[in-house]
This record gives structure tokens, sequence and C-alpha cells, in this order.
């Protein structure tokens, strides 16, 4: 009836193939997509990092009294069109809030024209081929160069890419997550404590449990028409103000926070609540007492990563008018602004090509950020965490 | 006076007259208990509702006041609203102090009250289900006042252009009508999704049965989060990588072969939603997987499978709720992705089945339909929701599935860590 | 390890019973090493599997120490004993699934058909299609009551035809004594049986790759009386085929159905006899204890 070992051996060389097979397929899955992770970081590493670098060149400024007047004057012919316009724009100012500069004339590093950053970082570049020759000299003579650029933190958005920078953006998104900060927080932790603590196991009960469910899986984009039927057209808010996409994100938020802080809340045994009752405690304050203190590593964790969520978040915002042009860094909560997910979409939609550096640099600081944020997450749960 | 500081006055009055609430209701409570009586609460409780009679009152009038100003446009200048609510809240105070009594509990009045508040939060959940639901469907239903709802279901041509001239009166002077048929929509979405699912379920099934069944535990905790961090790169970003690298690529590769793409193709934003779907499906199917139990693998390996044998026959098989619940919700997500299309896909309605073509997708139009000049009540504007119910009901059905099925899977192998 | 192992054989075995009698596990003039004590004259001779000094180690801690047993062909032996005492591990030492576990550790030989099962050019899984299991709880796969008893055989190459598959179906379920209770609801699923039947249907399925030894660990533990009767007279019937052993927590039952029963204690065997010869008449005072219910 039975076979020997040996010819059963034999039959099996196919199958413990096959099983091999899905064993290496399996692994080169997994492997695949540790692979797109590292080609896409690298790709951004390779096209945002030279946006920390700005080209400036030294060149004679003539602070003439015709220069005040006309600031093209200020600088030789020959390097005219190699200096930033916008950095020209700014000199008559500069000679009035400075008046000991009439009549001088300095050797300074200015802000070069973004063509000729792009020319100096190997990109295709407008320069003409005279205009070449004479960046080629200046690099020679040591006066063109690749310095930090600092433009890039401190100024808010531009038309030229020389000029712009993430500082409006990151000022718009800080705005922007406190209002959804301190609308989510509160509210969710609320509402998960009395979920938790204090509901009675009814329909109402399940029905806000379900309904809570079913917000954390709606596409993001509905709650930007929310945020544009309601909060605008309804209520009145400004549009493209913090104010309106705080609070839309302060919803696509609330069921994160919500069923993050239920989990903590549920972490906590049991014991502690029966023996807080047991000396007295009203159920407030048990709650307030026992179990938030302990739960409360759990909800930090949580609410900082729906944090992280909502910094990432653009199509509603987008849709509630957050995309303005935002050369200024405000701090009103009320005013037009723009966040950093959304500045790096408008800038990836210009059709001047340095401007891809510009958006690869914004992608670079915002994953940067992104990525502190969740580090600090999962250091909090493995600082604070109990085995109970 | 700017509403801005008359706010701040007012909060800052409000801040007083709470402080001088807490002081004065305590004091009163400690007068009363050093006189002998025993009280029902702690005079630090007294206190406690005495600012909660101060304060509540008020800000309960100031937001009813507010409210009307804001909807039902009721003509109260700000101050005069503001400075009754402070007189409010000196009656509050008032009574507040005459109920410090030692019969009077006021430990069971505040948490009364605090179950009321954290009760009220529980609804603000509900309000923006129906906030949503509102919203969508009121406009949604504005614009099939305009147009027709079977043609918008079933028509094939989607062409918005001459809607502005339209709610303007001038329909004749445009050339054609405005036609609102969703079908090339719809199909698109539908393409550029099942290029997603076409990437995502076979990497992440396959990842999710190498975690599960062979790797090493070293293997296993280092790969988890290295995945979760493909489901956390903002989509924007992801936009971006597909419009300016994987698009050109796709570009030359399909030229090589001898084929012309678009540089708006349906490939670049669907491989690169796959991508950012991966982690979905890998993590759900790995503890899907897991949960499986492990008599069911003693079986089939005791009958002399090999390994492979076992995963696929056996305990796939079993876990095939858990799994296909995970692609719906990845499906469900793919749907609704906007910024990947937004940056990478055309703007062009085609019905098309080539993939190399460009085509426009459902969230595209939505949001090209409310960031252009439109007047808000223009028939394109309105399509925007009419768009967004369909969207709205379609992932909400496929959800609700979703969550049907990872139920039966958790009943039927009583798991409860999913 | 290997230090350890070679003391343990030459010293005398702690745990033994001094009092005048020898276990088996000892080289002894009056008895070969894995013999049982007596032999059954109705039962089979021949050998299926052979046990030498199989030792294993969970880790630090030892779970098998110096096993000897010759298990017959075509005969039901029973192992018994109290909880934790190895017998679990033994048997599956014998169709190697200890090796899913991990820090296992087993020195000694299992020999079948003169073949050392755990050297490195045995392939396990051809093992296991000669040695197969029942295991406690009924764990049918997520299939048909046809496909439960039908996958193995055909992935095994056994059967070709859809008839040929067919009929063995139909053997294997006769066999194990379900045909008449599932032959109209085939392509129903396994797990809508109940627990007895489940069993069974386990059984059907170990029976279809036609294997030379049954490994049972348990198999009525967790049903009710009744099934637990069927299941036995099963084991009856099913030892005309296949050489059985079986783990059971039941002395009662291991006086029913088996013709060789070993007795298990703290990872040792402390007698292997011919079961109406060990309930009546026990070799060592150990054994002697056990049975009547002095512990366990």
């Amino acid at each position: 009836m039975s076979q020997s070992f040996d010819d059963i051996s034999a039959q099996l060389k196919r199958r413990h193939r096959k099983s091999a097979r899905l064993k290496w397929i399996s692994m080169g899955a997994l492997g695949l997509a540790g692979l797109f992770l590292v080609l896409f970081f690298a790709d951004m590493l390779v096209k945002g990092l030279p946006a920390f670098k700005q080209a400036q060149i030294q060149v004679q400024v003539d602070y003439s009294e015709q220069a005040s007047q006309l600031p093209l004057a200020a600088v030789n012919e020959d390097v005219r069109s190699l200096v930033s316009r916008g950095y020209l724009r700014l000199i008559p100012g500069r000679m009035e809030d400075n008046p000991e500069l009439l009549g001088s004339t300095r050797l300074e590093w200015v802000l070069a024209d973004g063509q000729v950053d792009q020319y100096l970082k190997g990109h295709h570049s407008k320069l003409k081929a005279g205009e070449q020759a004479v960046v080629d000299r200046l690099v020679e003579q040591g006066r063109a160069e690749l310095r930090f650029n600092t433009t890039f933190f401190t100024s808010g958005d531009s038309k030229m890419p020389e000029l712009t920078g993430i500082a409006s953006a990151a000022m718009g998104t800080l705005l922007t997550l406190l209002v959804t900060l301190s609308v989510a927080f509160p509210i969710g932790v609320m509402t998960a404590v009395y979920l938790e603590e204090f509901a009675p196991d009814n329909r109402f009960t399940q029905a806000i449990e379900i309904n809570i469910n079913n917000l954390a899986a709606i596409p993001s984009i509905l709650f930007g028409l929310l945020g544009l039927a309601i909060f605008i057209n309804f209520f009145g808010v400004p549009r493209s103000s913090p104010l309106v996409g705080g609070l839309t994100l302060a919803l696509m938020t609330l069921p994160v926070i919500i069923i993050a802080t239920r989990t903590a809340l549920r972490s906590v045994p049991e014991s502690i609540r029966h023996a807080a009752f047991g000396v007295g405690c009203s159920r407030w304050q048990v709650v307030r007492d026992h179990v938030l203190p302990l739960a409360l590593p759990g909800i930090m964790t949580g609410s900082i990563i729906g944090l992280a969520q909502a910094m990432g978040e653009t199509a509603p915002l987008i849709i509630v008018g957050m995309v303005a042009f935002i050369p200024d860094v405000t701090t009103s909560f009320t005013e037009a602004a723009t966040v950093l997910p959304a500045q790096i979409f408008t800038w990836a939609g210009e059709p001047d090509r340095a401007f891809i550096e510009k958006t690869s640099g914004g992608i670079l600081v915002l994953l940067t950020v992104l990525i502190t944020l969740n580090a600090t997450a999962v250091v909090l749960r493995k600082k604070f965490e109990r085995r109970w | 006076m700017q509403t801005n500081q008359i706010l701040a006055m007012f909060g800052g009055a409000l801040l007083l007259l709470g402080l001088v609430a807490f002081f004065l209701g305590r004091a009163k409570a400690t007068r009363v208990r050093a006189g002998g009586t025993a009280m029902f609460a702690q005079p630090d409780q007294y206190a406690w509702f005495t600012v909660l009679t101060t304060a509540g009152p008020a800000l309960l009038v100031s937001a009813v006041g507010g409210f009307a100003l804001l909807l039902l446009g009721a003509e109260i200048p700000t101050l005069y609203l503001l400075a009754g609510s402070l007189v409010v809240a000196c009656l509050g105070l008032a009574i507040g102090m005459l109920m410090v009594r030692s019969d009077f509990h006021a430990r069971q009045a505040i948490e009364r009250v605090i179950r009321f508040v954290l009760a009220g939060a529980a609804l603000i959940s509900i309000f923006t289900t129906l906030g949503i639901l509102v919203s969508i469907i009121g406009e949604a239903l504005r614009f099939f006042q305009m147009q027709n709802f079977w043609d918008f279901i079933t028509g094939t041509t989607w062409n918005p252009g001459a809607s502005f001239l339209e709610a303007a009166g001038r329909a004749d002077e445009g050339g054609s009508a405005a036609q609102f048929g969703s079908v090339p929509l719809f199909a698109g979405t539908f393409m550029i999704t099942a290029v997603a699912m076409l990437v995502a379920i076979p990497i992440g099934l396959l990842a999710a049965i190498y975690m599960a069944e062979f790797a090493p535990s070293r293997v296993r905790t280092l790969a988890k989060p290295v995945l979760e961090v493909l489901a956390g790169i903002p989509t924007v970003v992801y936009g971006f990588f597909a419009a300016i690298t994987v698009a050109p690529i796709i570009v030359s590769v399909a030229g090589f072969f001898g084929f012309e793409a678009s540089f708006n193709n349906a490939l670049a934003p669907g491989i690169v939603m796959g991508i950012m779907i991966i982690p979905f499906i890998s993590s759900l199917s790995d503890d899907v997987i897991s949960s499986v139990p492990d008599s069911m693998r003693q079986g089939s390996l005791a009958l002399g499978m090999t390994k492979g044998e076992t995963i696929r026959d056996v305990v796939i098989p079993a876990a095939l709720p858990g799994i296909i619940s995970a692609s719906l919700l990845a499906v469900s997500r793919a749907l609704g992705e906007t910024m990947i299309v937004v940056m990478a896909a055309g703007m062009r309605p085609n019905l098309t089945a080539n993939p190399l073509e460009d085509m426009t997708t459902v969230t595209v139009r939505i949001v090209a339909a409310l960031t252009g000049d439109q007047e808000f009540a223009s028939a394109e504007t309105l399509s925007a929701f009419a768009l967004g119910l369909v969207l709205f009901v379609v992932t909400l059905s496929l959800n609700l599935v979703s969550v049907i099925m990872i139920r039966r899977f958790r009943e039927k192998y009583r798991v409860n860590n999913l | 390890m290997n230090m350890q192992v070679a003391e343990r054989s030459s010293a005398p075995m702690s745990g033994q019973d001094r009092s005048g009698q020898e276990g088996p596990g000892q080289k002894n003039r009056d008895q070969q090493r894995g013999q049982p004590v007596t032999h059954n004259d109705d039962a089979h001779h021949e050998l299926s599997i052979r046990v030498r000094d199989l030792n294993l180690w969970y880790g630090q801690s030892q779970a098998l120490k110096g096993i000897d047993i010759d298990v017959f062909q075509k005969n039901v032996t029973a192992l018994i004993g109290p909880s934790g005492c190895g017998k679990s591990t033994f048997l599956r030492c014998l169709n190697r699934m200890n090796d899913l576990i991990p820090n296992v550790h087993i020195e000694g030989l299992v020999e079948m058909d003169g073949r050392d099962v755990n050297a490195a050019k045995m392939d396990e899984v051809a093992l296991r299609r000669r040695v197969g299991m029942v295991f406690q709880k009924p764990n049918p796969f997520p299939k048909s009551i046809y496909e439960n008893v039908a996958y193995a055989p055909r992935m095994h190459d056994l059967v070709g035809r859809k008839s040929d598959q067919d009929e063995l179906v139909e053997r294997a379920l006769r066999d194990a004594g379900l045909w008449e209770e599932v032959k109209d609801k085939l392509h129903q699923p396994g797990t809508s049986l109940s627990g007895g039947q489940q069993q069974r249907l386990c059984i059907a399925r170990a029976i279809a790759v036609q294997p030379d030894v049954i490994l049972m660990d348990e198999p009525t533990s967790a049903l009710d009386p009744i099934s637990t009767a069927t299941i036995e007279d099963l084991m009856d019937k099913l030892k005309q085929q296949f050489t059985i052993i079986t783990v059971t927590h039941n002395m009662q039952q291991a006086a029913r159905v088996a013709d060789y029963t070993a007795f298990f204690h703290l990872g040792e065997i402390i007698e292997y006899n011919d079961t109406k010869t060990m309930f009546s008449n026990p070799h060592t005072k150990k054994t002697e204890d056990y049975i009547t219910g002095r512990y366990g």
C-alpha cells in the first residue's frame, strides 16, 4: 500500500520547488515595496537638496541718486540680467531706510537671477551664450557661488524662484493646525471619554460608534465640500483662512483622536476603576483622577499621529481656497493663508523648471517634519508603554 | 470699536467674574462649614458650581445670540449682546451664591453638567456626518433641478464649458449646451483605480504572506513600520512624484515599445496610487493571515503538504474574507483619492480603454469645478456636489461591505484584535 | 549537551521505581530495550517504528529522556500518563511536527523502514505522507467535506481521474464510519458537521492518503461520549489496515482499544506492556500507583 521514502521524495521535488518559489516571490514583493521607498526618497533628495543652495554673485552696487528711482541702474550693464529682479526692486527701499548708502559704491554679494542658479546647478537654463560666458568668468574669479539658501526659510511665496520660500506656508500650517488641535482635541477626547466611560450601552451609543467609524473612511475631498458649503457659505467663515481650514481639518482629525483615545482608555484595566470606586469616588472623579492620567500617553500619541495626518492634507484645503498666493507671512487666523502641502501643490504647477527643485525642497521639509512627529509619537509610546 | 477688541474685553470680564465667583463661593461655603453645619459637598466644589452658574448661562446667551446674528441676520450690535451676557453672568453669580447651602449637592450638580457637556461633544460627530450629508445632498439636489439625473448617470459627454453662459442667460450664444454626462469621469476613475489595484493587491498580499508565514521575527518587526512609512507620505508628494518622475518614464518606455503615451497618462497616477495603497492591503492581510488558527496549518502539514501548498490551499482561503475586506477598503481609498490624480492625470474627460491616454477622474473634476471663477450657483460648481454625492454613496457602500466581511471573519475565528 | 546524555545512559535513571522492579529503559538481561514486558499473542509483531534513546529539549528544559520503544505494525498502541509528561511531544517526534516549534533540540534515533527520520536527508513532507496525524480538536479545512478528503490524495498524485477520486473519497469516508451521514451533502463545508463528525472527517482525511501509521493525539477528549464510543470502534477496525499510536488521558479508553500500552511519566517510559497485562498485573509500582488512581 505504501511507497518507500525514496519513491515519495522523488515525486516531491516539484512540489518543494513550488513551495520555495512562493517564499522567494513573496520575499521579492516585500523587497519591491522597500525598493519603491528607497527610490522615492532618493529621487526627492536628488531633486530637493539643491533647493537649499542658491546662486549669488559678487557685483558692484552703485547706490546713486539715479538708483533710488531706477534700481536697474545700480548695477553694471553686463551683469544686470544676472542679478535677481527681486533684489533690485528692494534697493530703493533700503536706500530710504539707510540714507548713508546714498552715493556709495560697494562690492556686494547679491542674489543672482534664477536662471543663473539653474545654470550653475547644471540644469537647462535660459541664459544666452553671452550671459553664460559672463557667469563662467565670474565663477573663475570666485565671484559666483552657490550659498546656503536662507531665503527659502525666511520669505514667503514669490513668482521668482530665487526669492521664493516656505515661510508663509509654514506659518499658515502652524495657524491652521493650532485651530485643528484646539477644536479636535477637546471634542475628540470628550467624545471618547463619554463613549467609553459614561455612555449606556444602547442603540444611540452604537449609532455614534458606527458613525465615527464611517467618518474615518470618508474621502478627504468630501470634507472640503462640507467646509465650502457649510463653513464658508452658511456660517460665513472667511474663505482661504486658517480658521476655515483648521475647522475642516478638525472634523477630519476627530475620528482619529476619538479612536486613539478610546483605545488608550480601554487599555487601562478595570481593576483601577474598581479600586477608585471602592474608595468612594464618583464616576467623574474616577475618570479625571485615575483613568485619564494613565491613558494620557496613548491619547498624546494618537493626537500627534492625527496631527501628522492633518499636516499632509491638501485636497479639502484646496476646496476651501487655501491655495492663494501668499507673499507675506501673516499671523491672522482670518486672513487668506496657505499651508505647506498646498504650497507644494501650487509650485508643482509652475511652468518655470526652476520651481521643480523648490517643490522638492518643500517636500523634503514637509517629510522631515512628518517623520519627526511620527518618530516622537513612537518614542512616546515606547517610553510610557505599561504592561499590565 | 473693533470686534476683536470687544471680544477680548468680554473674555476678560467673564474671566474676572468667574474668579470672583470662585473665591466668593468658596468663602461662603467655608464660612457655613466653619459655623458647624455639615455640608453635602466640599467648599471647592461649591466654588466651581458658582463659576458654572456665572459663566455657563452667559456663554450660552452669547452663543445663541451669535448664531442668531450669523444665521438669521438679526440686527443685534455685538456690544449690546456681549454686555447683555455680562449682565446674565452677574445674575448667575448672585443665584449661584444663593445656592451655596448646606443641603445642596454641588458636586452632583457639577457632574451632571459635565456629563451633559461630554454627551454634547459626542453629538458633534453626528452633526459632522449630518453636515456632510446635508451639504452634499442639498447642493446636489439643486444641481439635479438644473440637469437631468438620468443624463448625468448615463451620459458620455462631460462638457461644462458653456454652463457659465447658460447661467448668464446667454445659452444660445456659446455653441453647444453644457453637458454633464458623468460616464467618462467614472470610467477614468475606475481605470486608474484598476491600475492601482493591479499594483497594490499582488504586492501587498504577497508581502503580507511573507511577513506572516516566512519572515524571521526581526525582519517582520522592521518591515511593518517601513511599510507604514509608505502610507504616511502625503498624497500631494506622491502626486508630484507621479507627474515629474513616473510619467516621463512611462512615456519613454512606451515610446521604446512603439506606443505613444500622453504625459498625463493613467498609468503614472495609477501605479503611484498603488504604491501608496500597498500598506493598507499588506497590514490588514498580515493581521488576518496571522489570525488563522495554527491548528489548520498543522492539519495540512501533517497530511504531507508542503508549506507553500498549505499557505495557498488552506491558509489563504481561510483568510479570504479578511483579505477581500482589506481590498474593498483599498478600492474605496483609491476612488476617493484626489491629489495624485489632480497632479498627474489629465483634465480632459476621455472614455477609453487605453491607459496610455490622458483621462480625467471624478475627483479632478470636483476640484476643477470649485476652484475656478464660476459663480457658486452655476451648474458647473453644483456638478461638483453631484459627483461628490455619488462618490460618497459608493465609498460608504464599499466600507459597509468591508466591515460586514471583517465581522464575519472575526466571528468565525473569534479574534479580537481586528 | 552530549556529555549530559552520555552521563544519563550510564547512570541509573532517576524517577524509576527502585522497589525491586526494573523498567524497560535499562539494558537488562531479562528484556530487550524497547520491547514490551509481555507480548500480546493476538497482535502483529512486525516492527513499524523503532525509537532508541530519544531525548528532546525545549530550550533548556528536557521534555523526553531516553525513550526506547518498538511499535508494532497494525496494532493500537496507547500512550498514557499524567498531564505534561511528554506523551504528545513524543507523538509529534514520530512525524516531525516538533520541527514547527522553535528552540527544540532532538537527539536519538527514530527509525522507520530502516531510515532515520530526523536525518538531514529525510524529507519531512515524505515522512508525513506515511505517518499521518489526527489532532485533539478537530480541524477540518475551510473546504467542502468532499474536498477535505480529496485534497491531499490529489496533491500526492494518488488519483488521476474524477471517478477515481470519487471512489477514494467514498472509501475513506466509509472506513471512517461517516459515509452514511454525509453522502448526500458532500459539498457542504466540513465545518458544518458536529464535533464527532468533524473528527471522523479528520480521520477519513488522514486515511485517504494511505499512510502506514496514524498518530492520534487525544482524539476523543473534545467529544461527547457517543462520538467517543464511535471513534473507539473505528480504531479497532482501522488497525487492520494501519498502525495506530494514540495518546490518551483516559485510562479506560486505553484499556478498551489498545493492544499495547506505554506509561509515560515525567518524560520517560516507565512501563511498556501488553495492555491486559499492564492493567491487571503492572510490572512497576509507579505504573500500579497511576492505574489504581493514587496519583495522576
